[in-house]
C-alpha cells in the first residue's frame, strides 16, 4: 500500500492536477456557484474527521469495559445507548452491536458489499478495511486473513466474521492482555488499536522494559 | 445487481495490504469528495442506500481500477445529475446554467448537529417479526438487477436466526422506488461449511444482516 501512497503522491506533485483531483475540484466549483455547497462548511467536516473523530474514541470504549463490570455488561446489553454516554453518536453509529471476544470466540467484522464501519468510534476506515483483497477474503478465509497479519487462531476457537449489510454498526471488544492488572483507564485505552475493534488484531501489552 | 462491489468470497484479489500510519485523507481532493457527499446529501434528494446503490452501478473494470474516493465523486456524480441537483451539460461544462435557488446549503455552525442527527433507518412501526432467534431460515435465490443486501455468497443458504435487530428500512426498494418497507432485520448465522463447503472449519461462521423479505423457513 505504502507503493500506491507514494503514486498517489506523485501524481498528485507531477502534475498540476490528477485526474480525480481536477474532477473534484470543477464539481465543487459548479456546486457553490449553484448555491447547494457552502465551502466553508465543506472545512467543518473535514475538520470533524481528522481531529475528532478516531479510534482514540473506540479505544476509551473499551478501556472502561475493562475496568467497570457494569458498564461492561451495559455495553453488551445496549450497545448503543452505553456507547451514547460518552457522547460518541451520530452517522455511522447508530445503531451498535459490541461483540465480546473470548479466550474460545474470535469476532472480525468485515463489509463485503462496501465499506461499512462505526465511524463516532472508529474514525473513517483505513484503505485496507475497504479493498477488494479484504473484503473478497474475510468471509471465506478470515484465517488465512488473520494469519497474514500475524494472528494465528488456533483450531479450537472458534471464527464468527460479521458482514456488515444493514444500517447496523459492530465493535469488537478485545480481551484484555494479561499484564495489565491495575492499569488505569488512559493506559489501557493507550494500547487499544483500531484493527483489535475489528478484531482483525489483539491487544497486546507493550514489553514492561519500554514503559 | 451482481456486480463487482458484491466481492464476499471472490478469488484473485491479493493480499491485504496495510498502509502503515495511514492519514485519514491522502490528498486535499479526497477529503473534498467526502465532504461533498455529505454536503449534498443535506439536500434530502437521495437516501444512503439510493447512495450506496449509485457506486454499484459504476461499471465493474472501471469500479476495480478506482480508488475508494473516485468511486464516492463518480458515484457523487450520478447522484447530482439522477436527481436534478445539476444537469449533466453543468457536470461537462463546469459551468453553472442557473442558481439552485430552492436549496439552502448547510451552513458551517450547522455541521456539528448534522453529524450527530440520527437518520433513522430504525423504524417505530409496528410490524410483526416473521421469525424469532433460533429459527432456522433458508435465504431467497434472488438475483434482482437493483440494489439488494443479500450478498451472492449468502443465497439460497440455510441459516439461524441469530438475533432480531427490530424494525428497519428495507434498502432492496428504498434504493429502487424509495419505498421504506418497514420490516425486521436479523442477524443470521451460517455455518462456513454451509457457505464454502465441507473444507472450511467446522465451528466456524459468517453472521449476515438480513431482512424479513430476504428469508423463508426452513
Amino acid at each position: 500500500m505504502s507503493d500506491h501512497h507514494d503514486d498517489e503522491h506523485a501524481r498528485e506533485h507531477d502534475r498540476p492536477l490528477s485526474g480525480p483531483a481536477l474532477r473534484a475540484k470543477a464539481l465543487e466549483s459548479l456546486l457553490v456557484e449553484k448555491g447547494l455547497v457552502d465551502p466553508k462548511a465543506l472545512d467543518e467536516l473535514i475538520d470533524t474527521y481528522e481531529t475528532k473523530v478516531g479510534p482514540r474514541n473506540g479505544a476509551r470504549i473499551v478501556a472502561r469495559a475493562w475496568v467497570d463490570p457494569a458498564y461492561r455488561k451495559r455495553l453488551l446489553e445496549d450497545a448503543s445507548a452505553a456507547i451514547a454516554e460518552f457522547g460518541f453518536i451520530g452517522r455511522q453509529g447508530e445503531d451498535m452491536v459490541v461483540l465480546e471476544n473470548t479466550p474460545k470466540v474470535r469476532n472480525v467484522v468485515v463489509c463485503t458489499l462496501c465499506s461499512c464501519y462505526p465511524w463516532p468510534v472508529l474514525g473513517l476506515p483505513p484503505v485496507w478495511y475497504k479493498s477488494a483483497p479484504y473484503r473478497a477474503r474475510a468471509v471465506i478465509d478470515p484465517r488465512g486473513v488473520l494469519k497474514e497479519l500475524g494472528e494465528d487462531v488456533p483450531d479450537g476457537v472458534e471464527v464468527r466474521v460479521w458482514d456488515s449489510t444493514a444500517e447496523l454498526r459492530y465493535l469488537v471488544l478485545p480481551e484484555r492482555p494479561a499484564g495489565t492488572e491495575g492499569w488505569s483507564e488512559d493506559e489501557l485505552a493507550a494500547i487499544v488499536t483500531r484493527d483489535a475493534m475489528i478484531g482483525v488484531a489483539q491487544v497486546r501489552a507493550p514489553d514492561r522494559s519500554k514503559r | 445487481m451482481n456486480s463487482v462491489h458484491d466481492m464476499g468470497g471472490m478469488h484473485g484479489m491479493g493480499p491485504v495490504e496495510i498502509e502503515k500510519n495511514e492519514p485519514v485523507y491522502h490528498s486535499t481532493w479526497e477529503a473534498r469528495v467526502h465532504a461533498l457527499n455529505i454536503a449534498c446529501g443535506y439536500h434530502r434528494k437521495w437516501n444512503i442506500d439510493v447512495g450506496r446503490h449509485s457506486r454499484e452501478r459504476i461499471p465493474p473494470a472501471e469500479y476495480l481500477a478506482s480508488t475508494y474516493y473516485e468511486k464516492w465523486l463518480r458515484g457523487l456524480e450520478m447522484l447530482l445529475v439522477e436527481n436534478g441537483l445539476i444537469t449533466a451539460k453543468e457536470l461537462e461544462t463546469g459551468r453553472a446554467e442557473s442558481k439552485a435557488s430552492a436549496f439552502r446549503a448547510l451552513r458551517p455552525s450547522e455541521v456539528a448537529a448534522y453529524l450527530r442527527v440520527r437518520r433513522l433507518a430504525r423504524l417505530d412501526d409496528d410490524v410483526a417479526p416473521k421469525f424469532k432467534p433460533g429459527d432456522r431460515v433458508l435465504t431467497r435465490n434472488d438475483h434482482p438487477v437493483g440494489h439488494t443486501r443479500l450478498p451472492r455468497y449468502a443465497r439460497g443458504k440455510r441459516g439461524v436466526i441469530d438475533r432480531d435487530h427490530g424494525v428497519f428500512i428495507f434498502p432492496d426498494t428504498h434504493a429502487m422506488t424509495r419505498d421504506k418497507k418497514p420490516q425486521h432485520c436479523y442477524s443470521v448465522r451460517f455455518a462456513a461449511r454451509e457457505l464454502w463447503g465441507p473444507k472450511a472449519p467446522a465451528r466456524d461462521s459468517v453472521y449476515v444482516d438480513l431482512w424479513d423479505e430476504h428469508l423463508d423457513r426452513a
